[in-house]
């Protein structure tokens, strides 16, 4: 059970504002924050890692107090049993895919076989000889996942971490989040912009705007992948047909088709705008 | 050759290595506080740690000269109370190069710690590591360039060195007398052939240690990618 109260200054674009969030999150527990920018999503989650000082509140987990104003208690990041994975990664380049795994583990019971573990089940085991500049971003971002979930952390946080990839790793990277999430029941926290994402992963969603919970509950949900028939319009260069679906949208799609044939499509709801 | 070529250099040498030694140990921590430093007294920390950019050598070398004499406090302090005489003798030089390449040293090594990204440190503290641990393994081999930069820069600064030295340590063959000084006292004397010998080599020794530099910097650069 992690519980808290937190409230911090902050400077948004529309001024000075405080950021006050009290929540408590069950363990296993996978909560969304989401909101615009400025919020203090960011800031909640550096507070909760240690890496920001909060301006008064408390933060207890498992009955263990991190923080607490009024008996001056702190726990420095480097005491508190979390994994971060942050919005560029912080891989370390002067190390290999392992060495970054291995750097983490260090010093825990058996941590050559967690890292093997972590490498199999991330799919980086034939990458991990190679260096962080050798990777592509999805990559990456698996290889820093892993790294958080080295040191066995109590607390995962996420910090927006799949918003710089394109929409199939975005995809396969959810499910990798889902299986981590299943097999370790890791109570954790996930900073996300998408709807389709949230609705996949968490099991709560915070909502914040200029510091402030506008709502909390179960994310929204959204309407499962169909499949519709749709009309080839014409044929544009590169592999891409105009289509125009039932109801007039047209859109387009990579395939091989000629004029006036039916292409049946998969459509899911990725996010919403 | 000159007959005291060899004792020259070597002192030379010694100098520079001494310096930069020292100057690694010093500057560290030196620039890690002032790229991490957010005191309004920075400005005034970075001012002192430049100043030997601009001042004319023979002013450092002079104020110098002045504090490790006995007619200053701090000379009587470490001629009477630590036994250190430093006027015209290695030590002392040593100490003028050390004030007089504070910057080559850490200037490198403060941009170099800015530069890193400052994720780097703090997941190396949400992995549990320590404030050393994370210099050693994480923040140090990634700023490689900017410590050879630092080491180089302070290396070639040091055998050129000739104001701060003369003020201090005047040419005393085997205790002061490095091969700057050795050039300018061999060109007084006319003696052209023999400050063509040291001056022949230190032009060598800074092609080549800039050779070394770039090549490194090359060779990091392919191995970090």
């Amino acid at each position: 059970m992690i519980e808290f109260r937190l409230t911090k200054a902050l400077h948004t674009a529309a001024g000075p504002r405080t950021l006050d969030v009290a929540l408590s999150l069950m363990p296993g527990e996978l909560l969304a924050l989401s909101g615009p920018s400025g919020a203090g999503k960011t800031t909640l989650l550096r507070m909760l890692a240690g890496l920001t000082r909060p301006d008064s509140g408390f933060l207890r987990v498992g009955g263990q107090l991190w923080y607490d104003h009024a008996s001056r208690q702190w726990l420095p990041p480097q005491r508190r049993p979390l994994g971060v994975v942050f919005q560029d990664y912080a891989l370390f380049p002067n190390m290999t895919v392992r060495e970054n795994l291995a750097f983490a583990a260090d010093g825990q019971a058996g941590a050559k076989q967690r890292v093997d573990e972590l490498l199999e089940l991330l799919e980086l085991t034939e990458l991990a000889a190679r260096r962080p500049a050798a990777l592509s971003g999805g990559q990456q971002q698996r290889v820093a996942l892993a790294r958080a979930l080295a040191r066995r952390p109590r607390l995962l946080l996420l910090d927006e971490p799949l918003s710089a990839l394109d929409l199939p790793t975005r995809l396969r990277l959810q499910q990798a989040l889902g299986e981590v999430h299943r097999q370790y029941q890791l109570t954790t926290v996930l900073i996300s912009h998408d709807p389709a994402e949230i609705a996949r992963l968490a099991t709560r969603v915070v909502e914040l705007d200029l510091g402030q919970v506008r709502s909390v509950g179960p994310p929204t949900a959204l309407a499962a992948p169909a499949t519709v028939v749709g009309k080839v319009l014409a044929v544009l260069p590169g592999g891409r047909l105009l289509v125009r679906l039932p109801g007039g949208a047209e859109l387009e799609v990579s395939g091989t088709a000629g004029v006036g044939q039916e292409v049946a499509l998969t459509v899911e709801v990725a996010r919403v705008l | 050759m000159p007959p005291d070529y060899w004792q020259t250099l070597r002192l030379t040498l010694a100098l520079a290595s001494c310096t930069t030694a020292l100057l690694l140990l010093l500057g560290l921590p030196l620039a890690y506080a002032l790229a991490h430093s957010r005191s309004r007294l920075r400005p005034l920390a970075e001012a002192v740690v430049s100043l030997p950019l601009v001042l004319p050598p023979t002013v450092i070398g002079f104020y110098l000269l002045l504090a490790f004499s006995d007619s200053t406090a701090l000379g009587r302090f470490l001629i009477e109370k630590l036994g250190l005489s430093l006027n015209f003798s290695f030590p002392g030089i040593l100490v003028g190069s050390l004030v007089y390449s504070l910057p080559f040293m850490v200037q490198p090594l403060q941009a170099g710690f800015q530069q890193l990204p400052r994720s780097l440190t703090e997941a190396a503290y949400t992995l549990g590591k320590s404030r050393g641990t994370t210099l050693w393994r994480v923040l140090l081999p990634n700023m490689k360039p900017a410590l050879l930069n630092g080491a180089v820069l302070t290396f070639a600064h040091t055998l050129g060195e000739f104001g701060v030295v003369l003020m201090i340590g005047g040419n005393l063959p085997g205790r002061t007398r490095v091969a700057s000084i050795a050039i300018y006292d061999e060109v007084q004397s006319l003696q052209y052939d023999q400050a063509n010998a040291y001056a022949g080599t230190l032009l060598a020794v800074a092609f080549a240690i800039l050779v070394g530099l770039y090549w490194f910097s090359k060779k990091d650069a392919a191995h970090l990618s």
